[in-house]
């Protein structure tokens, strides 16, 4: 077996340098009764070849994103990703290494990190941001959690704009830990409900922007009513571009940002692994979940850097931890760091801006083939409404060969808008995808 | 002849003059200092050329950002960047990787591989599912694998990481008692040596904690458990093999005595790398274990994540398994992802997609290429090693159980250091200095000074004996009386010992233009 | 000054008591680099938790040694915890409480018989 490198002699040479007869002898603790006496009924091994067969089979089942017309968003986007970073996080010395708990030997993955909770912090608007969380959703339900924490309050309210899977994650992680959560009704401009339903049992108001449907908030009045009422305002962003040129969630006067990194850095992966963002306010930062990096010298007086404040983690406070995370999302923020570096300010902002303009030239070709579009401010994304359930436009439109987004109800099929359709454009979106779509939607 | 007199000294010459060198520019040699990003001045480059939008986002008015202060790079600056800071990192590719409880195996290239390619890579989790087949099919095989593999009849995918698969187990129960009429029951019971994970995700989902005592041999007390079983205990959360790296022997009286009490037993399978392919968690009487596929089945830690963590689940628990799953039938493969009305017992869901797939793929793609027999050598080679290193240093360190086989980890404590003025960190930072990465410290709570090591079953015998030797030096230094050799360790690293106090005193999370040193 | 067999010492101005963690506490502690102080306004009962302490690895809840109204809190500790290092048994005191019955503050240990505890341990 090549993952295996000790020999039949080296076994038994082994097994007497510790005195055993035999390796059964090792396993004498395990039951009689709950020990295997041969393989378990599954293929035996096989050769790199035959591997490579089986997943590349696998995967040619699939439909890339890049094989053809392709409009989904929802959560998860396409962009180019400049091959440099694929590169660099395959080097050995990221990629298999720990958590870097032992910081002398580990100061490449630290740096990365202090370096991606700077870049964090500067897109969010934010004082500090964490080393990282699973995904965007997982990043929301912590941000919840950590306004009860902060508020001593019980309920958060969650705005109909909010994606509804990380509604969803929210009030099954949430609730489960004690919470009420109120889930305003699915709507495309969301904002008056959010600030008529904050009142003084209200720990925070979860507001989502650009929301689900595509729709870009000021959600600087809702910071206002949220703050009045004592209440902390949580801004989620699913499309990490977006803040490349529009309002950071810190200028609009959230405490906290969190936010789905995947759009920098890393692929589609069919939904992961992503990188969730979370940032906050100094003054919130000792109840924070996850990982930091901080700086500080070592022994000789050069900088360096160490995870820090780790009082607030579980392997230390344990049942009075602030979160039960430990794993982070480290090798797809260090994939963000290396994109978001390359970018720049610079080209952040030009890639946002040319992925709002992809999305101008979509909303213009998809009027054209006479469907009402729903988003009355965007970014890259925006809902229409389809002439018949949106799930069968897509179908009808794959026939065509073009995926044609993503229904709503397919998010939430209990909220009554089984005709709405959303619809994503990327730097990927040539002029050319954008007329088959609109070619396949007029005929579907 | 031609005589050529024109030839450089070929011997090294004034070799014995290196102690205290100082380079001029103040690195050492082709390690060099690197700053941030923030320090390298490129505010306004940008390392990737885009082409000018043709629309401009007038639309947008009020809604735009000011400015983003953020410096780029160029792509040869970034790669510098980036490649300088790897090398300032210890990686398994580099030597043995002993961290107790954490499995720091071989990671195989051709996993990486497969996970790039476009039908999984660039496969959007909302593409219609006609068009996600071969992604579909990929789940099911892999579920097939962990259900077999673990003899349990139902597993759910979706967590993240193995706390949040711990999280998912403990929802899975929690909403059971709670379909039965025994939301009543609050405590979960937690060993005195479990990960800080089990207690933290009890207190997550609402559970009041309470410790289950230990035996001298570093078992669970079945005394103790039984006093503490009883009406209002919701769960066991029990590591096996655990985390002193034994196999609690009575795993099976475990079981029995807590469903006899009602309550559901949940199995950290952080470890199950000592076992896979050799011991069935299903037949020991378990209803939930996650399993670490960063762990044992491979797929890299990546600087600490991402990870997965799928969850087995028994009869009794797999009906309030969270969205989504895979469901086949004649016509191919369909994602369920909402809770219908067949499954209307699902207690929600754990992120926003259908998991880690990237990671799915890279442990299928380790299934298929150990099999069932490579995947129970894995489990046997693993135990093997770890004895190997146990028996190799019991004579120098002193063994924390020295009686009978350990499984996949050596367990020691620091009596053997009693009197030297070396301490467990001391002893192994200053394994640093001869070339492997520290083993977990002071974990297991339930051994002073603990020193837990896992070597994987990837390690060749010469890698294993030239760790020995290192640690059987170590040793004998440490109660040499070279006692600055500790102190002061690491001295070959690229950092010496870092300021933690400093850290935590004063944080700086983000870069600021001034800094600690120049303060 | 009274202690506790948890290490926290109490001095009583009047029916006010300055409660801190004694010297050996904060000599087993190590590094404090935090310090979670109670809110001014809080009534606590003799035995709850009601400060935080903590150094780079661990965290501990400090006690009520005596029943009453938090009446002030230590205001340098946010900016200088290391001061419970420095000065554990004066500057680094946490909090000022209003005594509530002066019996429990009689029934701690004098400083002889705490000396003679610490000899135990």
């Amino acid at each position: 077996m090549r993952y295996l490198p000790l020999t039949a002699d080296d076994r038994a040479e082994m097994l007497g340098v510790i005195g055993a007869p035999d390796v059964d002898a090792l396993f004498v603790d395990v039951p009689e009764a709950a020990r295997l006496s041969g393989p378990v009924d599954l293929p035996a091994h096989a050769g790199e070849l035959e591997v490579e067969r089986e997943l590349a089979r696998l995967s040619a089942m699939n439909r890339a994103a890049g094989d053809g017309p392709f409009f989904c968003g929802a959560g998860a986007y396409r962009h180019h990703v400049p091959a440099t970073v694929d590169h660099v996080i395959q080097r050995s010395e990221f990629l298999t290494s720990y958590t870097p708990y032992q910081p002398e030997i580990a100061q490449g993955t630290l740096q990365v990190l202090f370096e991606f909770q700077t870049q964090v912090a500067a897109l969010t608007g934010m004082d500090v941001a964490n080393a990282s969380m699973y995904d965007g959703s997982t990043a929301c339900a912590e941000a919840v959690m950590m306004a009860q924490r902060v508020t001593r309050r019980e309920k958060a309210i969650l705005s109909g704009g909010l994606h509804p899977h990380y509604a969803a994650v929210t009030q099954t992680i949430a609730h489960a830990e004690g919470m009420e959560i109120e889930r305003l009704a699915a709507a495309i401009d969301a904002e008056a409900a959010v600030i008529d339903a904050i009142d003084e049992a209200t720990a925070c108001v979860v507001v989502q922007t650009p929301n689900v449907f595509g729709v870009v908030t000021d959600v600087t009045r809702i910071a206002e009513a949220a703050h009045a009422r004592g209440a902390l305002l949580i801004v989620v962003t699913t499309e990490a571009v977006s803040f490349g040129l529009l309002k950071s969630p810190g200028e609009m006067a959230a405490d906290i940002a969190v936010a789905e990194g995947q759009s920098i850095g890393n692929a589609l992966n069919y939904g992961g692994p992503y990188v969730g963002l979370f940032a906050c306010r100094e003054k919130l930062v000792r109840q924070m979940p996850g990982r930091l990096c901080g700086e500080t010298v070592d022994a000789e007086g050069r900088r360096g850097y160490v995870l820090t404040l780790s009082t607030r983690e579980q392997h230390i406070r344990r049942e009075k931890a602030t979160s039960n995370i430990c794993t982070n999302s480290g090798l797809c923020a260090l994939a963000f760091t290396i994109h978001m570096t390359l970018l720049g300010g610079t080209g952040l902002g030009q890639l946002a801006r040319l992925n709002h303009a992809k999305a101008r030239e979509l909303k213009t070709a998809v009027e054209g083939a006479g469907l009402e579009v729903l988003t009355p401010r965007f970014f890259n994304e925006i809902a229409v409404r389809t002439r018949g359930p949106a799930a069968a436009a897509v179908d009808a439109a794959l026939a065509h060969g073009v995926v044609a987004g993503v229904p709503y109800s397919r998010l939430d099929p209990h909220a009554g808008l089984d005709d709405v359709l959303l619809l994503c454009a990327t730097e990927t979106t040539t002029p050319e995808d954008i007329a088959a779509l609109a070619a396949a939607l007029k005929a579907a | 002849m031609t005589m050529q007199n024109v030839g450089r000294p070929t011997r090294p010459e004034g070799a014995s003059e290196t102690a205290g060198f100082q380079s001029l520019t103040g690195g050492r040699g082709l390690l060099q200092d690197e700053p941030l990003i923030f320090e390298l001045g490129g505010w306004s480059k940008t390392g990737v050329d885009l082409p000018e939008p043709d629309q401009d986002a007038s639309d947008l008015a009020g809604l735009t950002r000011a400015d983003l202060p953020l410096p780029g790079l160029s792509e040869p600056e970034a790669m510098r960047h980036y490649v300088r800071l790897s090398q300032k990192n210890h990686a398994i590719d580099l030597a043995l990787y002993p961290l107790g409880s954490c499995t720091m195996k071989h990671n195989p290239r051709l996993n990486e591989k497969a996970a790039r390619l476009p039908g999984f890579a660039d496969l959007h989790p909302l593409a219609p599912v006609a068009t996600a087949q071969g992604a579909l099919a990929l789940m099911d095989r892999l579920a097939h694998w962990l259900k077999t593999l673990t003899g349990m009849p139902a597993v759910a995918l979706s967590p993240k990481a193995g706390a949040h698969g711990e999280l998912c187990g403990l929802l899975c129960i929690k909403a059971a008692h709670e379909a039965a009429g025994q939301g009543h029951r609050r405590t979960v019971l937690v060993p005195t040596s479990a990960h800080g994970t089990n207690p933290a995700t009890a207190a997550f989902v609402g559970y009041t904690v309470a410790e289950i005592a230990q035996t001298p041999d570093g078992r669970v007390d079945l005394a103790d458990l039984e006093l503490k079983l009883g009406p209002d205990v919701a769960a066991i959360m029990v590591t096996n093999p655990n985390t002193c790296g034994l196999f609690e022997r009575d795993i099976l009286e475990i079981s029995r005595l807590t469903h006899a009490a009602g309550a559901y037993f949940y199995c950290d399978g952080a470890n199950f790398n000592a076992i896979v392919g050799r011991v069935r968690p299903g037949d020991l009487g378990v209803d939930a274990m996650h399993i670490n596929l960063h762990k044992t089945f491979s797929t890299p830690h990546g600087g600490g994540g991402p990870g997965a963590g799928p969850v087995v689940l028994s009869e009794a628990l797999a009906p309030f398994a969270p969205a989504p799953w895979v469901v086949s039938s004649a016509e191919g493969f369909e994602l369920v992802e909402e809770p219908t009305a067949e499954a209307a017992q699902a207690f929600g869901r754990m992120c926003a997609f259908h998991g880690q797939m990237g990671m799915f793929v890279r442990a299928y793609a380790y299934m298929l290429s150990h099999g069932s027999d490579g995947l129970r050598q894995v489990a046997e080679d693993a135990v093997l090693n770890a004895n190997y290193v146990k028996a190799r240093l019991a004579d120098v360190m002193t063994p924390a159980f020295p009686d009978g086989p350990c499984m996949h980890e050596a367990l020691f404590d620091d009596r053997w250091l009693d009197g030297t003025g070396v301490t467990t960190l001391d002893f192994a930072k200053a394994m640093i200095d001869e070339g492997f990465h520290p083993m977990t410290m002071y974990f297991p709570l339930v051994v002073h000074g603990a020193m837990l090591i896992e070597p994987t079953e990837t390690e060749s015998r010469r890698e294993l004996d030239r760790f020995c030797e290192a640690l059987r030096a170590l040793a004998n230094a440490a109660r040499g009386n070279d006692k600055d050799r500790f102190k002061a360790a690491p001295h070959l690293a690229p950092l010496r010992r870092l300021d933690e106090t400093l850290a935590a005193r004063k944080p700086r999370l983000a870069w600021k233009p001034e800094t600690l040193a120049a303060e | 000054m009274r202690f506790t067999k948890d290490h926290e010492w109490v001095e009583l101005d009047g029916d006010v008591a300055t409660v801190g963690i004694t010297a050996y506490a904060a000599e087993q502690l190590g590094d404090v680099v935090f310090v979670e102080t109670p809110d001014v306004g809080k009534a606590v009962k003799a035995g709850d938790a009601f400060a935080v302490v903590e150094s780079v690895k661990a965290a501990s809840d400090v006690y009520a040694p005596i029943s009453g109204e938090v009446v002030e809190a230590n205001p340098e500790l946010g900016d200088a915890p290391e001061t419970v290092n420095a000065s554990p048994e004066q500057g680094g005191w946490f909090a000022k409480v209003k005594l509530a019955d002066k019996s429990e503050y009689d029934a701690l240990m004098d400083r002889a018989a705490y000396e003679a505890f610490l000899q135990t341990l």
